[in-house]
């Protein structure tokens, strides 16, 4: 392969690292109506009068917007296929407002300062309803969040907003309580992990203007423009062709832009008064009405033979979904699908999940999309068996994990087609050096080390629905142009696209242009989640050029008099006759692209797969607990990852070791907590402790390549998978280290040095 | 009020609020590069060098800075493009959006230090805070950096 | 978000303490603290124009002038000589090198803010602070009076012999402290002083003399207990009382060992 599997620089390296403006607010028009959201104080209530007259007066004011102004058809925020599985329960603005944050007005004006001032006249009268702010007294409880008689859920999820539910299923495979009852052991554990934030760089931002042909333009942060298309067309009430989405550069994503978070409320304004608006997110907003980590309760129990052998695993995960539903119904299937499929053909299986509403902050998507938290469940659970049983938990792994042409009957019963977790496995053991620092060693001077581990997985687009689409042209000089529908956030997949079209086409990656993604153009894509980009979109991305491939050879045999294209081959620059030694130039063809022909030079290409390959990944953790002060100090890290080949080795690197390090965040220091009345404490970076570049030690990745037969050039995927190995490999060398068993993250050094203190006396 | 500066290298005069920050004044004045990524003077994603020191702009006064040097990444094109070659090399940009504040005080840094050791790295651009690239790739730039730094020195150019 | 009407460069401490005494005006250090209010004040009064952004040093004594920055303290030679190295340990965990080149002292100190590894450094430096109406004060004295209308003019630390070590836990390497700890050896006796505890810095002496006759790990270790017996702790999202209470013993114990030349006491 000469471009793919190769260390190639994005496309866009060169202009970010020089500062250019190339992200939303940098290229917004200047005369753009800035928007502000008046907020709600309360987690819970009914707004019985809102007084906006006044906020209306101020010279400068263009609008004010309540319930009242807007469309009473209710839909959904969550970017997903259509019809989508979250429920149908968002109105632009509500007369109930459910959790602390949630949008009471809509205020548009020339400047800040202006609409600032605007903002405080405006008297709002509530009767404050009691909230749920415990997930745990969610479901059946009186109180409801939705009432209301327009909620709709689309898809059959178990979904009841007359109980809070917004999914709920029970699923069994095999004899499972029989297979139970028959184990030598059964461990058990119940693992909660938080709301946690994806804290991208780039908050939240929108700006919206009305074209030339009266359609509605958005320009927005987002991951997901043909799903924004949608969800604006339902909340808005107008006809999808009257938008039009394009995505710039943006500031990360991480999963949160996978959700319409900002981009409804601009878009109205615009709509309703056909100026230009944008609305630019605060981190504060960014952090108490954005798109975190659903909160999840996962029990896991794993019952398994005396000599390690494991026969059967049971997970039940509780998932709070917060004020609305977006992908509630989706990520909890995941905690359990994607985390007990990490142990193949098992004998039995049982995964039960709830789904409730709370008065928070909606939740949404936030890379590893539950597999994250089931996978701390059921590998902390397997780290609790090992030392039960006294095996090493690497080698109760070896004996039990998914081998290559296994049958996963938990994982939709596909089959893992491609998989390298054995390899990946037994590197990170030499790397780490496992079986000189395993369990622990007490450094004498307070200190002890020790190490964890923790394998993963995830998977690769949804199988039967995430579509993939490229479109590919040929022009002058032989250069290309790939235009594509999923979204670029920093993970450089414009240039891995690049790199695939530039392989299937034999030329250099600088020769294929990229441009992404505008709904008028693009052709359609379901957008960059679920680790979907290089898999689907690649595969798409092949398919559109191998057909533009058969259009310059076709055109090249006409060139040359040639009547059979099997005696011609394409060398990236020529397409030569292997009979006469004859050539024509790309150039040529080019150019004869645009004088008196018929033959299109551009093609589209969509792509689903029926299957959904996991990327596998193994994390070992190497820390250093002070025994005194609780303090955690990350030594080291070596994480083996098996994504199928490689399209690009630097970006896979570079993502691995961000998502390892948000991981780390995930278990060490990102808290997320609520006063009595619900208001989010951890409102800023003040608060909220995202890992700095001081609390992360050393971090080794490496790749060990199964290759996947459904793949571009036997790719999978690496977006998500990468966060998910920290939480379960710190969580056991915390252990191993002082016999401490934590079930809730964050793991703080007071917990860690009062439960040391607790257990020396 | 009115204020002057020189803003990368030029002389601006313009208006601005008492309490305007310098980051909006610079963005007003063209200078995209300058980002806003918290309230809270953490991320570091804000930095300009006010007379050579890195600050905050989110929390220095525009006014602050009249009659001084400002200088923002438009500013140091050049030296910008040959360390950032070695960032792009790794791919360690990612989105891009936390590279200006920390090119900035990367930049600030070499002066500063020239041949830093990681740890003094490390603790110099604690302040910049990235979500993307776990910062270990980095790292790794700029050691790459201050190779080639060492070796054009030790060629004489 | 931090709104004003007026910006006024003083040219001279008396303009700056006229407009400061109504109650609508505010003098501005680095502003760090003060611009993550929402308020709105009339006058933000800068002192940036009078010269006291200066470290002066003399045999006797360093006179810093209240707009030095926390960098600047950082990296003067002449302190961490003094200090053996603790003034730059008090300041280097603070955010970051950009924050801590706007940050002033004057704005630390006079904020007495609980979290200041600032003012539990200088405390156990026993500096003072010059104010401007209210004279020289001994900051051990100014750290429990009232806030006023009055002005921090500079903050003098007297080049007195004495040995000080500074020490802190905290949540991420640079977020707040959530306990603060310096030990100040001079030739009376040994004075611990807390800080982030959540409240504000305060002194304890070791008036029993229990380090009376050496540093030891035993008499390093009866120190701690005492110190954490004579600190009232209280509990806020870095941490609980009864945590502090037992940090203050580790990181007394340890910060005394490393006094008694003790290289890794940590």
């Amino acid at each position: 392969m000469k471009v793919v599997n190769k260390p190639i620089r994005k496309k866009d390296a060169m202009a970010l690292v020089t500062g250019k403006p190339v992200y939303t607010d940098d290229i917004a028009p200047k005369d753009c109506l800035v928007v502000k959201l008046l907020r709600s104080p309360h987690a819970h209530a009914w707004i019985e009068d809102i007084d906006v007259s006044k906020a209306r007066k101020v010279p400068g004011i263009e609008a004010v917007y309540t319930y009242k102004d807007v469309p009473q058809k209710r839909f959904t925020m969550a970017g997903q296929t259509y019809p989508e599985p979250s429920p149908y329960d968002r109105l632009i603005l509500d007369q109930r407002v459910r959790f602390v944050g949630d949008p009471v007005a809509i205020i548009a004006g020339k400047d800040e300062k202006l609409v600032d001032r605007a903002m405080k006249l405006i008297k709002v009268q509530y009767q404050v309803l009691e909230p749920i702010l415990d997930f745990h007294q969610a479901k059946d409880n009186d109180i409801l969040i939705h009432p209301e008689d327009n909620w709709e859920a689309k898809c059959p999820v178990g979904a009841d907003n007359r109980r809070n539910l917004a999914a709920s299923e029970r699923s069994t495979y095999g004899e499972y309580d029989k297979v139970m009852d028959e184990c030598d052991i059964v461990v058990e554990g119940t693992y909660h992990t938080k709301a946690n934030n994806q804290t991208p760089m780039e908050t939240f931002r929108t700006y919206t203007y009305m074209d030339t042909y009266g359609r509605l333009n958005v320009v927005s942060s987002t991951q997901i423009v043909f799903h924004i298309r949608r969800i604006l067309g339902h909340a808005l009430d107008i006809p999808k062709s009257k938008i039009r989405v394009i995505k710039p550069r943006i500031g990360g994503g991480f999963g949160s832009k996978q959700t319409a978070v900002a981009e409804v409320y601009p878009a109205f304004v615009t709509w309703k008064t056909g100026k230009p608006a944008k609305l630019i997110y605060t981190r504060e907003e960014s952090q108490i009405q954005a798109s975190p980590r659903h909160e999840m309760e996962v029990n896991c129990k794993i019952g398994a033979t005396k000599d390690g052998h494991i026969r059967a695993i049971g997970v039940y995960t509780l998932s709070n979904t917060g004020a609305f539903g977006e992908h509630g119904p989706t990520t909890v299937g995941l905690s359990g699908h994607k985390s007990i499929s990490l142990y193949g053909d098992l004998e039995a299986y049982r995964f039960d999940y709830d789904v409730v509403y709370t008065n928070v902050q909606a939740a949404g998507a936030y890379r590893g999309y539950g597999a994250t938290q089931g996978i701390f469940a059921v590998e902390s659970t397997v780290n609790k068996l090992a030392a039960e049983l006294n095996i090493d938990p690497v080698k109760i792994r070896e004996m039990n994990m998914v081998k290559e042409g296994e049958k996963m009957p938990s994982y939709y019963g596909e089959t893992a087609e491609s998989c390298a977790l054995d390899r990946c496995l037994a590197r990170a053991k030499e790397m780490i050096k496992w079986d000189e620092k395993f369990p622990c060693k007490d450094m004498g001077n307070g200190k002890v080390r020790s190490v964890g581990v923790s394998l993963a997985m995830q998977g690769s687009a949804i199988s039967g629905c995430d579509v993939g689409g490229a479109t590919i042209k040929l022009n002058d000089d032989g250069f290309y142009v790939l235009t594509l529908g999923a979204a670029d956030m920093g993970t450089g997949c414009d240039t891995i696209l690049a790199q695939i079209a530039a392989e299937e086409l034999e030329c250099d990656v600088d020769r294929v242009i990229s441009y992404s993604a505008d709904t008028d153009v693009s052709p359609y894509d379901s957008g960059s989640y679920a680790s979907s980009t290089t898999y689907v979109t690649g595969l798409a991305t092949m398919q559109a050029a191998n057909q533009l491939k058969e259009a310059i050879m076709k055109t090249g045999a006409d060139m040359l008099g040639v009547e059979d294209t099997d005696l011609l081959e394409f060398d990236g620059d020529y397409v030569r006759s292997m009979e006469d030694g004859g050539k024509v130039s790309l150039i040529d063809i080019a150019t004869k692209s645009m004088v008196n022909n018929n033959q299109a030079f551009q093609f589209t290409a969509n792509c689903s797969s029926p299957v959904s390959p996991p990327p596998y990944m193994v994390g070992m953790a190497e820390i250093e607990v002070d025994k005194e002060t609780g303090h955690v100090e990350l030594l080291d890290y070596a994480a083996v990852v098996d994504c199928g080949t490689v399209i690009n080795p630097n970006l896979a690197r570079v993502q691995a070791e961000g998502g390892i390090v948000q991981g780390i965040g995930m278990v060490l220091s990102e808290n997320i907590s609520y006063t009595k009345k619900g208001k989010l404490r951890e409102n800023s970076f003040m608060q909220y402790k995202i890992p700095t570049r001081l609390d992360m030690g050393r971090l080794r990745v490496e790749f060990e390549s199964s290759y996947e037969p459904t793949g571009p050039y036997g790719a999978k995927s690496i977006g998500e998978v990468v966060i998910n190995t920290p939480l379960a490999a710190l969580t056991h060398a915390i252990y191993n280290a002082t016999g401490l068993r934590f079930y809730e993250l964050p793991i703080t050094p007071e917990q860690i040095a009062m439960g040391i203190l607790e257990h020396e006396n | 009020m009115q204020i002057s500066m020189i803003l990368n290298g030029k002389k601006i005069m313009a208006e601005a609020e008492p309490d305007m920050m310098l980051l909006e004044f610079v963005r007003m004045q063209g200078c995209y590069s300058v980002k806003r990524g918290c309230e809270t003077a953490n991320c570091g994603l804000c930095t300009v060098f006010l007379d050579e020191k890195p600050v905050l702009s989110c929390s220095t006064l525009a006014v602050r800075a009249d009659g001084r040097r400002v200088t923002t990444l438009e500013g140091l094109q050049e030296e910008a493009e040959e360390f950032g070659v070695f960032i792009a090399n790794q791919g360690a940009e990612q989105c891009g959006f936390c590279n200006p504040g920390f090119m900035m005080n990367a930049i600030a840094l070499f002066r500063e230090n020239p041949y830093p050791s990681e740890e003094e790295i490390k603790e110099y651009l604690a302040g910049n805070l990235c979500r993307c690239s776990g910062y270990e790739g980095q790292l790794r730039g700029i050691l790459a950096f201050l190779e080639y730094k060492k070796e054009m020195e030790q060629k004489g150019e | 978000m931090l709104t004003f009407r007026n910006y006024q460069k003083v040219a001279s401490l008396e303009e700056a303490y006229e407009l400061n005494q109504k109650r609508a005006n505010k003098i501005i250090g680095g502003m760090l603290w003060m611009k993550m209010e929402n308020r709105n004040i009339g006058t933000a009064i800068d002192l940036s124009g009078l010269g006291l952004d200066k470290i002066e040093e003399t045999d006797d004594e360093f006179s810093i002038g209240c707009m030095v920055t926390l960098r600047e303290l950082e990296i003067h030679s002449g302190l961490h000589q003094y200090t053996n190295g603790a003034m730059r340990e008090c300041v280097r965990h603070i955010v970051g090198v950009q924050f801590r080149n706007v940050a002033t002292i004057g704005g630390s100190i006079f904020g007495r803010f609980g979290f200041s590894d600032v003012l539990t450094m200088f405390m156990a430096l026993d500096a003072y602070v010059e104010l401007y109406k209210g004279g020289v004060v001994p900051i051990r004295t100014f750290a429990r009076m009232e806030r006023d209308n009055d002005i921090l003019v500079r903050v003098i630390v007297k080049k007195t012999p004495m040995q000080v070590v500074y020490m802190s836990e905290r949540y991420t390497k640079t977020d707040f402290p959530t306990i603060a700890c310096a030990i100040a050896k001079n030739s009376d006796t040994v004075t611990a002083v807390i800080g982030a505890r959540p409240y504000r810095a305060m002194c304890v002496a070791d008036e029993t003399g229990i380090l009376k006759h050496g540093i030891t790990e035993a008499t390093a270790r009866a120190f701690g207990s005492y110190v954490s017996e004579h600190v009232r702790t209280g509990s806020n999202m870095r941490g609980s009382r009864e945590y502090r209470n037992h940090l203050i013993k580790v990181i007394v114990r340890r910060a005394v060992l490393r006094l008694g030349g003790k290289q890794n006491a940590d």
